[in-house]
């Protein structure tokens, strides 16, 4: 072997990276400016940026909050007129409910805060899941009032058709036993709940004074629909998607007219039909509140949207989870509940979440129809001599708020992904 | 000794319900028969009602008087003419806002999905910002808030009057913005053709002239390149077309447009408002704007979602292949990158269409502002409108979902 005095032995010491490559430098280098394109691009948007912070910062330094009007707000300073959402706060978020019972919708969305928690979050006790259970009844109290007996004993269906079902499937099987406790539910809420609380009415009048549903508005309104939809369009979207992929003919066809349908028209259509048709379709003499009304439409709107996105997680889920569910021996109800839709609802959580930021987004069209929903106000006060002309205030606190609402859901669904995450 | 046969067991009735051979057929039953009887009672109680209101259930409304004008028409309607032709008129309204949008959106969004996977920070954050902004703010409210800034925020047509206007007009004269719309400049042809009368409608022989030259340029063009693919694969060497292409495709239009004489007609002030011109409603703007705005928000999300797709590996294929980047884009990235694109961008069609609905807000008259609206309070006959309304919506609706089937299914992947 010769010694090969030209090959190196000894390390070499590291060396510092170039100074254009590391630090503030660098990152710009890397991020701003790394070929001509990069450069132009950063410098017009940063034109752009720099030119709406220089128009937009001295309208909000000089914001006036306190004023009557705005032709008031015009003679202080040349800022935004901040003093409308002063001004109208309470009724932007409770329309024209009583000033005296705000407490009310403040406690139901306290509650219904509290009640979501144990929905939405893993850690927080279990036990809370009665509350969420109760929920409906406590906000339809809370926010219309009256007398506190027909909601208990609506909710009192619950426990008499569960009581039904425990008897009769000792006695004659599961199938019977839920078409039994199903019926007996049905018979208690048409032709008992009204005498028994009639009764109890008649013995003690307890509850509270009652709101009418034309006093509801502002983004209550908004909530008490969106929240309504949200929570009802999910059962019965699984329902619809369950029944656009099962084997019986028939029951595919309803369901596929029936999401069709709804996906083929605008949401404008069924709220108008709802507004003036529903007084065809029912017996005469029929009349039910306008808020129920739409929110019955809206929730049949997004339960379509919802069967659709449910339907595409059931169809990603490969071939073989079906197939190893039949294996095991269970059933199609046990199968669905413990392996196809967990998964399924798995990698649908993105489509879900949309469509339930979609259904709360949509619930401004309510306004179309005379509601006043935060849309419907701002119109109103659009329309009031004080606040004629204004514009950029009313609308961006509008928008603010329900951007809050919306983008809360969407970075919560994401979260719910990486949680439920179980791929490498 | 036991046999394995078994005895096939008489029908019982109970098998109806615990054998699931006829379990399911016992269920489709009962739940037609739910069905038809839901639909009986409905239709049972709507003939009532109609009974007890002294009403029928016709159409021949459709062939009466309308008596209300229409802002914009796109064909030729009079208040003497049909609510059936006032249909049509909304009917056309609804498409053009429509199809506008969906250009625009398409733009914003291709534009806007590229620039969020740019690796340029500042701007990847502003279209970020952008798209969050859009997409989370209810589209209702941005076609209200941007009529409302239309109209109260520009001036009137009479700022543009006197020795000092305090408005003045853009692009040398041509275009004004003003509180009633905005005024184009539009072009018009000296030497025009005339029309071709439709009994229904009228087509104007100049676009159709345009159109065809228009198409033969195209096909021309289209002819030269599958000649050059042609020369290629067979030598080697591909003939230069670009030239050829270019004087297809322009100088026939051009020499058309000379042949009719082509001149712009500029608005005017006369009287209280401008005359001439293109004239494009405020609530057309503001509701084609919004639309586009919000939707081209969708619309780049799917984009981004769409080339992010497709694996890293396809891209450095490609350039371990020697093909230059921007053919990578053309010839590998895009195509596959379509695919995951299309189908969610025509269902995002689908819900631009439905969302012009909301064209009532502003007053646009669309099939929600004739039919549904002006018609439906004039003649009363509120079934049948909303019906036929909703039946129009469906048609539009099921059109679109048609064509993005027949996209899907001529680009899905043909697996062997």
């Amino acid at each position: 072997m010769t010694n090969i005095t030209y090959v190196r032995t000894e390390m070499l010491p590291q060396q510092a990276p170039p100074p254009g490559e590391v630090g503030v430098v660098g990152w710009l280098r890397q991020n701003l400016f790394s070929g001509p394109f990069n450069t132009i691009l950063t410098i017009v948007s940063a034109a752009v940026i720099i030119f709406l912070a220089y128009e937009i910062l001295p309208w909000f330094t000089n914001s006036i909050w306190n004023a009557s009007s705005l032709s008031e707000c015009r003679e202080i300073a040349d800022g935004a007129c901040f003093a409308v959402i002063n001004e109208r706060f309470n009724q932007l978020m409770f329309g024209f409910y009583p000033s005296e019972l705000y407490w009310r919708p403040v406690l139901a969305f306290v509650l219904l805060l509290i009640a979501l928690a144990p929905v939405l979050i893993d850690t927080v006790p279990k036990k809370l899941l009665l509350l969420t259970a109760v929920y409906p009844a406590i906000m339809y109290l809370l926010i219309w009032g009256g007398s506190i007996w027909p909601p208990i004993f609506v909710l009192a269906g619950f426990v008499v058709s569960a009581v039904v079902f425990s008897v009769v499937d000792k006695l004659a099987g599961t199938l019977a036993a839920i078409i039994i406790a199903v019926l007996a539910a049905l018979f208690w809420w048409l032709y008992a709940v009204v005498p028994v609380s009639d009764v109890f009415i008649s013995i003690a009048d307890i509850g509270f004074v009652e709101v009418t549903s034309n006093q509801l508005g502002g983004f209550m309104l908004s909530i008490i629909i969106g929240m309504t939809g949200i929570a009802l369009s999910f059962p019965i979207g699984i329902v619809l998607a369950l029944g656009r992929q099962s084997d019986m003919p028939i029951v595919k066809i309803m369901c596929v007219g029936f999401i069709e349908f709804i996906r083929g028209v605008p949401l404008i259509t069924l709220l108008f039909t709802a507004s003036l048709l529903l007084g065809y379709f029912l017996p005469k003499g029929t009349t039910f509140d306008i808020v129920l009304r739409v929110m019955i439409m809206v929730t049949l709107f997004a339960s379509a949207y919802m069967a659709e996105v449910i339907r595409g997680g059931l169809a990603a889920l490969p071939r073989g989870q079906y197939e190893a569910a039949d294996a095991l021996g269970l059933n199609y109800w046990q199968a669905q509940r413990l392996i196809i839709m967990p998964q399924a609802l798995k990698i649908s959580i993105p489509g879900i979440v949309s469509t339930f930021i979609g259904l709360f987004k949509d619930t401004t069209l309510v306004s179309i129809i005379g509601l006043l929903d935060p849309l419907g106000l701002s119109s109103a006060i659009r329309a009031n001599q004080a606040w004629n002309g204004i514009i950029w205030e009313l609308y961006g606190f509008i928008a603010l708020v329900f951007f809050i609402f919306c983008f809360s859901m969407s970075r919560y669904s994401m979260y719910l992904e990486r949680k439920l995450q179980t791929g490498h | 000794m036991t046999t394995l046969t078994e005895e096939p067991r008489a029908f019982r009735l109970s098998m109806l319900i615990y054998d699931t051979r006829y379990r399911s057929m016992t269920i489709q039953v009962f739940a037609l028969l739910g069905f038809l009887a839901l639909v009986a009672w409905l239709v049972n109680n709507t003939v009532e009602n109609l009974a007890i209101a002294g009403k029928d259930f016709n159409f021949s409304f459709l062939s009466s008087r309308a008596g209300y004008d229409i802002s914009q028409v796109l064909i030729e309607y009079t208040n003497d003419s049909t609510h059936g032709r006032a249909t049509v008129v909304g009917i056309l309204n609804t498409l053009l806002v429509a199809s506008l949008g969906c250009l625009l959106a398409t733009v914003i969004g291709v534009l806007v999905g590229v620039l969020r996977l740019s690796k340029n920070w500042l701007v990847a954050r502003l279209m970020t910002v952008y798209i969050e902004g859009f997409r989370n703010v209810p589209v209702l409210l941005w076609i209200i808030a941007f009529f409302a800034v239309l109209t109260e925020l520009t001036p009137a047509p009479n700022a543009f009057r006197g020795d000092n206007p305090t408005a003045s007009m853009f692009l040398w004269d041509s275009m004004a913005v003003t509180n009633r719309g905005t005024y184009f400049p539009e072009p018009l042809f000296a030497r025009s053709l005339g029309n071709l009368d439709l009994y229904y409608f009228k087509i104007s022989n100049d676009l159709l002239a345009i159109l065809a030259v228009l198409f033969a340029s195209a096909w021309i063009s289209a002819r030269i390149k599958r000649h050059a693919d042609k020369v290629q694969n067979a030598t080697g060497v591909r003939p230069a077309t670009f030239l050829q292409r270019l004087a297809v495709s322009i100088l026939p239009i051009v020499a058309l447009m000379f042949i009719l004489g082509l001149y712009l007609g500029k608005p005017e002030l006369k009287g209280f408002n401008f005359q001439g011109g293109v004239h494009l409603l405020n609530s057309l703007i503001a509701l084609w704007l919004a639309l586009a705005l919000y939707t081209g928000a969708f619309i780049a999300e799917n984009v981004r979602a769409g080339i992010m797709a497709i694996s890293k590996g396809q891209s450095e294929a490609a350039a371990a292949l020697g093909i230059r980047p921007g053919r990578v884009m053309k010839l590998v990235i895009l195509p596959q990158a379509l695919r995951v694109i299309i189908p969610p961008l025509i269902s995002q069609y689908l819900n631009l269409t439905k969302n012009s609905s909301l064209a009532i807000a502003v007053g646009y008259m669309d099939i929600k502002g004739t039919i549904g609206g002006i018609t439906m309070n004039q003649t009363g006959r509120e079934l049948e409108s909303m019906l036929l309304m909703m039946f129009i919506y469906l048609v539009i609706s099921l059109l679109i979902s048609l064509a993005m089937n027949i996209y899907n299914s001529s680009v899905s992947l043909k697996e062997r």
